[in-house]
């Protein structure tokens, strides 16, 4: 057995977050296996947002280490953690406006083969624009290629998104409420991407709408007042006694 | 008509060059088309970074300055010839840049702002001290060159002609490295900054090195427009460092369109011949560019350029 199938790809050690005196996040341990996919649940207020920042790297925990496959990587700063393989949606649509929606796709590639040359021009480096249409045909947006981000509907936002989280093509993949604010056709659209992206890679997802991820995951993560709470099977989740009281009563 | 502006804007450097090259023809006089291709060019430094990356600096009269200074200081003190002065002038920028923007880039909005605004005031007031140097108060005086041969032939600075064709050449050239870097990646990478920040981060791009890079390349720029202003003007003013240069760059952007390649450029031209026309008959010629100003602001806040660029982008959409 091999030393990959064994070490986790990501792996919080007693994480701890404040804001001030609020303890966002209290001593939160747990480790994500390569090629998994997992959803961190919880009520409003539970802290999965604040672990999902520290886990992707837009703060560093107050205490506590992040490590990505063995090694410490807390404390480093957000693009770094791009750089390394670890890339991420956010919960409210970060998007390029006022660029087309190609034109979103290829910075987000070009990342890997030329970051700051300022002499040539970036249309001669072939790599990112077909890494751009490669994945606007992905998630369905490349009849779009040309419009104007800032036009695009909430939920053709969210795919882009999704589309440029994947152009560093990273090997771990955070998405924070990846269906927020969508219709319901459109949410189907994209629990079928995220099912398909978890075949290729290791996928962690944070949901506020439990119903959504009993199907799709085989592994559930319970936060709550910013503690760990339970982990488990879909099954297990449903069936745990304090899930049920704090999470599953409330309706 | 749209197909006019599409080949205009799809040859932008050779489009500047060609109507650069009859544009003493249109001006009243000389002095005025020259005053307008330096300021022209200080604005597009400027919008390289306020109109392409977002960030609001009120302290870019210190490039302007530093150009002009360290140009004038090189001939008149060092006897420096001309064209290594000027290139003097635009590392001093850049130097300057590199320190201010070192500073200011971790601070963001009005904060930037004003970190920028108070580092240009040192710069304004080390200037001023530095009297022995400077000349102080009275500004740097006998920045002369007044003949000087290319290639064996001889050309006579002194004529107004021939100098808007020579600080032409160095405005032409950098039109084209403006052009090249707005196309090129980090063009992409300073737009998607713009945009958003957090996700340029997400996507790996240290956005703090990002700003530091276009601060230092917008700062050699406007150094390069100070060091041919105090070759035209053959004495730096003190007011060159003064914070009002910083807020007409400013001003000249958003009247222009900021964030657009000609926008700066036209701004400059319709607030500098604004001026020209207004002082010949009132000292108030502040007020009239004011109300101009508010106008544009009110009513067409795209700027002179990007109004036009808008209404045929919907032209476009409506065929």
């Amino acid at each position: 057995m091999n030393s990959a199938t064994t070490t986790p790809i990501l792996e919080a050690r007693h994480v701890s977050k404040s804001f001030g005196k609020f303890k966002a996040l209290q001593d939160v341990s747990t480790s994500f296996m390569p090629g998994t996919l997992t959803a961190i649940i919880g009520p409003n207020g539970a802290g999965k947002s604040t672990f999902f920042n520290v886990l992707s790297g837009a703060f560093p925990p107050s205490s506590g280490q992040i490590l990505f496959n063995g090694k410490d990587i807390t404390g480093m700063q957000q693009h770094e953690f791009a750089r390394i393989g670890i890339s991420k949606s956010f919960q409210i649509t970060n998007v390029f406006k006022q660029l087309s929606v190609h034109e979103n796709v290829r910075v987000a590639a070009q990342m890997e083969t030329a970051r700051y040359n300022f002499l040539r021009n970036a249309q001669s480096y072939p790599k990112p624009i077909e890494i751009a249409d490669e994945l606007l045909h992905r998630v369905n947006l490349e009849h779009l290629r040309n419009k104007k981000t800032g036009d695009l509907a909430h939920g053709q936002q969210r795919a882009l998104e999704i589309a440029m989280a994947l152009a560093c093509n990273p090997s771990l993949l955070l998405l924070d409420e990846p269906t927020a604010g969508m219709s319901p056709e459109e949410t189907l659209v994209m629990m079928e991407l995220i099912r398909t992206l978890a075949s290729e890679r290791t996928v962690i997802l944070v949901e506020h709408k439990m119903k959504l991820i009993m199907g799709l995951c085989k592994r559930i993560i319970v936060l709550h007042h910013g503690e760990f709470l339970a982990e488990g099977t879909p099954e297990e989740i449903q069936n745990n006694a304090e899930v049920r009281r704090v999470y599953l009563g409330q309706g | 008509m749209n197909s006019f502006f599409q080949l205009i804007a799809r040859h932008r450097v050779l489009a500047s060059t060609l109507f650069l090259a009859i544009f003493p023809f249109i001006m009243p006089y000389e002095a005025l088309a020259i005053n307008i291709l330096i300021f022209g060019l200080f604005a597009m430094g400027f919008n390289l970074l306020f109109g392409y990356m977002g960030l609001l600096s009120f302290g870019h009269a210190a490039f302007l300055g530093i150009g002009s200074y360290v140009t004038g200081i090189a001939i008149v003190h060092y006897g420096v010839p001309w064209g290594a002065a000027i290139l003097v002038g635009i590392i001093g920028a850049a130097i300057g840049g590199l320190i201010m923007g070192f500073l200011a880039i971790r601070t963001r909005g009005i904060y930037f702002s004003m970190v920028t605004l108070a580092l240009g005031q040192i710069v304004y007031y080390i200037f001023y001290k530095a009297e022995s140097l400077t000349g102080g108060e009275n500004g740097l005086r006998g920045v002369r060159v007044d003949e000087f041969n290319i290639l064996g032939i001889p050309v006579d600075f002194l004529n107004p002609l021939v100098k808007y064709y020579i600080i032409l050449f160095f405005v032409v050239i950098a039109i084209w490295l403006i052009s090249r870097i707005l196309s090129s990646p980090l063009g992409a990478v300073m737009e998607a900054i713009r945009e958003n920040e957090k996700r340029a981060a997400a996507c790996g791009f240290d956005v703090a090195r990002t700003k530091l890079l276009v601060f230092v390349l917008s700062a050699a720029i406007c150094g390069l427009a100070g060091s041919l202003r105090a070759l035209h003007l053959s004495i730096v003013p003190i007011d060159s460092l003064h914070y009002l240069q910083s807020g007409q760059a400013v001003m000249m952007s958003i009247l222009g369109g900021m964030g657009t390649f000609f926008g700066p450029f036209i701004g400059a031209a319709v607030m500098l011949y604004l001026e020209d026309v207004v002082t010949t008959f009132t000292k108030h010629w502040m007020a009239v560019v004011g109300l101009v100003f508010m106008f544009f602001v009110l009513f067409f806040p795209k700027g002179i350029w990007g109004t036009i660029l808008s209404k045929l982008q919907i032209n476009q959409d409506s065929k």
